[in-house]
């Protein structure tokens, strides 16, 4: 599945976006955060404070016990500031 | 009939006065348009800006600014819609988001273009940063969102 991230998410991981294919037991959006917290530095610096950062499946805002499994684009990103 | 509803993200500046008249061209059954502009603030003294930047997430921004015009269609009678977002670099004074708003009487109009920018503040995939003013080109950072605005959006709550 296509990971995206933006503003300071971006940043931190360094990465506009990335292809990843996370295990099976990688159910949920906070499963995948979990799970990429743990493959570097950059991800947990990202994820630092998890209740701050938000989640889109396909286009659509997500919770983050919302399941993975079917998605073509995940991303990740800060409160939003639009408008 | 369907209500004719314009949704545009774009870099470049919009034409205020050219979107309000596309609403009423060849119709005579509207009688109120609102119209809300947002624009980039200078900000003072140590919190004064030379340049916000707007980043964007393309596809999500369409697909979420259309989500919330659809429901405001369903709750208020509307005869039509416009909202332009701009992303990119913008100063002060610039343009960043248009809300139009049409129907036959003002209530609607009011009310839906209220809940529009309420939901584009707190649900819009867009960040803002700033740069300081002064030149320091590394004094950039982003703006927060506000809890005031999610408590607007959660007004709107049915």
């Amino acid at each position: 599945m296509k990971v995206l991230y933006f503003a300071w998410v971006r940043e931190r991981i360094g990465k506009t976006e990335e292809t990843l294919d996370p295990p099976a037991d990688v159910r949920t959006v906070a499963d995948l955060m979990q799970w990429l917290v743990a493959r570097g530095e950059e991800y947990a610096n990202a994820f630092a404070s998890p209740k701050t950062i938000r989640a889109a499946i396909d286009h659509t805002h997500v919770k983050p016990d919302t399941v993975i499994a079917g998605a073509r684009e995940i991303a990740f990103f800060p409160p939003m500031t639009g408008g | 009939m369907t209500t004719p509803v314009t949704i545009r993200i774009q870099s470049a500046d919009f034409d205020i006065a050219a979107e309000i008249a596309a609403l009423t061209k060849a119709r005579h059954d509207v009688g109120a348009v609102v119209s809300f502009s947002g624009i980039c603030r200078g900000g003072e003294g140590k919190d004064a800006i030379a340049a916000m930047t707007l980043e964007h997430y393309p596809g999500m921004a369409e697909a979420e600014i259309g989500r919330h015009v659809s429901e405001a269609i369903t709750r208020w009678p509307l005869t039509g819609v416009t909202v332009i977002h701009r992303y990119g670099r913008v100063v002060p004074g610039d343009n960043i988001v248009l809300v139009l708003t049409a129907s036959v009487h003002r209530e609607a109009a009011f009310q839906a273009a209220e809940f529009l920018m309420d939901f584009l503040k707190t649900s819009a995939p867009f960040w803002k940063s700033e740069e300081r003013a002064g030149g320091d080109s590394s004094s950039t950072s982003w703006v927060d969102a506000q809890a005031h605005d999610d408590n607007a959006a959660a007004r709107w709550k049915k």
